[in-house]
């Protein structure tokens, strides 16, 4: 199974995800209810290597939850995350914290993912202490220094504690102890959110550089558009669970065959009033439906400027829609997707 | 409608004059606003840009007299002619709510999650207004209807935790228009919501300029809100204003170093750029340790000797623009 086109040489995707899904079970309440949320259900994609796969989608969409079930850090609850030829929802304890190595993941607010009483050399030294145990420690101070100024930090920094960083250096520093172990394989969970524009763009740019000199495969989770459109060389979007469109970059920007993605692009405000004010939109109705109780067949038609004719509706309530190649390596979850 | 490169003439709504607002702090003054000056006239909407501890937000909390308590404002703020800076918390009641308002970026912190929304947006009326309960009732329902909440007549009897993000929005905007404001200032409106809320919001906004002739102050970090929403754009740095102009010729044609480098550093949804973006160098400003000179000094690419001793000064340099910046002019390269 493949999905877009292939960036790499290499005909074996490094990453293939069938059929993912992750639900809570939530108790609550005297009677214990047995809702169950599905905040990821049933998502394919496969990832090449030196790829960046950008995950878009609004909040509650799943985009998070997917990150951390491809990496294991939270249970899937079916499906299968085959890395390198091995299905990680199988392996045992000892076999993922080897492979660990190789699969690292950076947050969204670095000051909360830094140990607060831990200098910065040590943050970054402790992945090497546990994977390397034989390196001594002026080996493993000699590659933090090196990692430390490959990611534009200065030297005379090691030895400071995070509250003293700014949020910009302290994702430079969430980025050092990903890169320490040289992974192959980078999650990035809205690296750039609480960031500054200024600080921003320092950001993706020095991801952009990582990506290309160590040949890395990113998943880049964003809500922001126009970061996934700049960094992403293919782009899957969700929604409320699953995955409802995903095409190479330029084809996804070209032309959008789901009707939420159409929404989606237009809705990002464009810095240039000329173009912002003379722009079609596609304005949505309503709001997200709760992930507990999803609508029946397509989980968008309850927002969808398509499904509102009564013939339309009625095959988008019964049916969901599958995920249907549309052109090569451009693929949708839409009925209607000649339409939209 | 507004047109894009008007300049007004008309008598302001508001004047500042030389604000300069500072904190005490166990760390010693920090300084958030340093001599601003600017007007608002009646029915434009201004858009004030700039990252976070420009000041953006401190002015308009200084003008509301809403500081944190720490806090002192100077200078002068005169609304419709009335000087209202350092008066006495019962005259600027009477002004605040019923004249000016302000919206915030999180509208749970600003409704009363024990209360109705009906109970909440009536006492606005009663309080400002005299109206009595039926009227009041009257009065909020068409308002929400206004601002697009669907079965308003119903769902005004809900509480706070029942709306989403978005209609919570919605009815912070409703209750600040209640008694028709002749100024409303929105602080991050749209920032804590999904770009598809975000667009219904902005709509909302679009409209109620035009139906109500509110004058609106828009402070966000987005400057693609600020394309679409304002008529004239206020940027922001270190705590002073560096550049002002009408939106389309600032978007043009950038004059400040800053506002030059931030719409470069903007990657854009509608269009694929180069494999690099721009970058400004280094980090915003600490406020309590502000350089000697120009707060951007360490960061521009055009700086020289005359920046490091002195602060520009916000000057004229076109009808309707201003900019704080030694340089004659810069290159759209800068």
């Amino acid at each position: 199974m493949t999905a877009g086109s292939q960036t790499t040489d290499d005909t074996t995707p490094l990453l293939q995800v069938d059929d993912l899904a992750v639900h809570f079970h939530i108790n609550r309440g005297l009677f214990r209810s047995n809702d169950v949320v599905r905040a990821v259900d049933g998502v394919s994609f496969t990832l090449n290597r030196s790829e960046t796969l950008g995950i878009v989608g609004e909040s509650g969409c799943g985009k998070s939850t997917l990150g951390r079930a491809v990496l294991q850090l939270l249970k899937p609850s079916q499906g299968s995350v085959v890395w390198l030829g091995q299905d990680l929802t199988k392996a045992d304890t000892e076999t993922m914290r080897r492979l660990r190595k190789d699969l690292q993941i950076i947050f969204q607010d670095p000051l909360a993912s830094l140990d607060p009483r831990m200098t910065i050399g040590d943050i970054i030294d402790e992945p090497l202490m546990t994977h390397f145990p034989e390196l001594s420690r002026s080996e493993r101070r000699e590659r933090v220094r090196s990692i430390m100024d490959r990611v534009g930090l200065r030297e005379q920094m090691i030895n400071r504690y995070p509250h003293e960083f700014s949020g910009g250096q302290a994702q430079r520093i969430g980025i050092a102890r990903a890169m320490i172990l040289s992974p192959q394989l980078i999650v990035c969970d809205e690296p750039v959110s609480a960031l500054d524009v200024s600080i921003q763009a320092q950001i993706v740019n020095l991801l952009t550089h990582l990506q290309r000199e160590f040949a890395l495969s990113l998943v880049f989770i964003s809500h922001d558009l126009s970061v996934v459109r700049h960094i992403s060389h293919r782009i899957a979007v969700m929604y409320l669970g699953k995955l409802v469109e995903i095409a190479d970059r330029n084809a996804l920007f070209a032309k959008q065959h789901h009707p939420y993605t159409k929404a989606l692009i237009s809705a990002v405000p464009v810095p240039d009033p000329r173009v912002e004010r003379s722009r079609q939109r596609v304005v949505l109705v309503g709001d997200l439906p709760s992930p507990i109780d999803p609508p029946s067949g397509c989980r968008f038609r309850t927002r969808c400027p398509i499904a509102q004719a009564p013939e339309i509706q009625k095959v988008c309530a019964t049916a969901e829609p599958p995920l249907t190649e549309v052109a090569p390596g451009h693929r949708a979850a839409c009925h209607f997707w000649q339409q939209a | 409608m507004t047109s894009l490169d008007s300049v007004p003439e008309t008598a302001p709504l508001l004047a500042v004059d030389r604000l300069n607002t500072r904190f005490d702090t166990p760390e010693g003054e920090v300084a958030a606003v340093n001599d601003v000056s600017f007007t608002i006239q009646p029915g434009e909407t201004i858009g004030i840009v700039g990252e976070s501890g420009s000041g953006k937000s401190q002015v308009f909390l200084s003008i509301m007299g809403l500081l944190a308590i720490n806090g002192r404002a100077t200078g002068s703020v005169r609304f419709r002619g009335e000087e209202v800076l350092g008066i006495p918390r019962q005259r600027l009641n009477r002004i605040r709510g019923r004249h000016m308002s302000m919206i915030f970026q999180d509208p749970m912190t600003s409704l009363n999650p024990y209360l109705k929304v009906s109970q909440q947006l009536n006492e606005v009326l009663m309080q400002h207004m005299g109206l009595g309960q039926r009227e009041a009732t009257k009065r909020s329902i068409a308002m929400l209807d206004l601002v697009r909440i669907p079965e308003a007549s119903r769902r005004i009897d809900m509480y706070p935790h029942e709306f989403s993000g978005g209609m919570r929005q919605r009815v912070m905007i409703a209750m600040a228009l209640l008694c028709q404001p002749g100024l409303l200032i929105a602080d991050e409106p749209t920032t804590a919501l999904d770009v598809t809320v975000q667009a219904q919001i902005l709509d909302v906004m679009e409209d109620l300029r035009c139906e109500l002739q509110t004058a609106i102050v828009l402070i966000t970090h987005d400057m693609g809100v600020i394309a679409r929403l304002s008529d004239r754009v206020m940027v922001m740095y270190g705590g002073r204003v560096v550049e002002t102009g009408p939106v389309q010729a600032l978007f043009d044609h950038p004059q400040h170093p800053y506002t030059a480098g931030l719409l470069r550093a903007m990657p854009r949804v509608d269009r694929h750029g180069t494999s690099e973006l721009y970058v400004i160098p280094g980090q915003p400003p600490n406020l309590q340790y502000l350089p000697a000179g120009c707060a951007y000094q360490d960061r521009c690419p055009h700086v020289h000797d005359r920046c490091l001793g002195d602060v520009p000064p916000l000057i004229a340099t076109a009808p309707g623009r201003a900019k704080a910046c030694f340089l004659d002019q810069i290159h759209s390269d800068a």
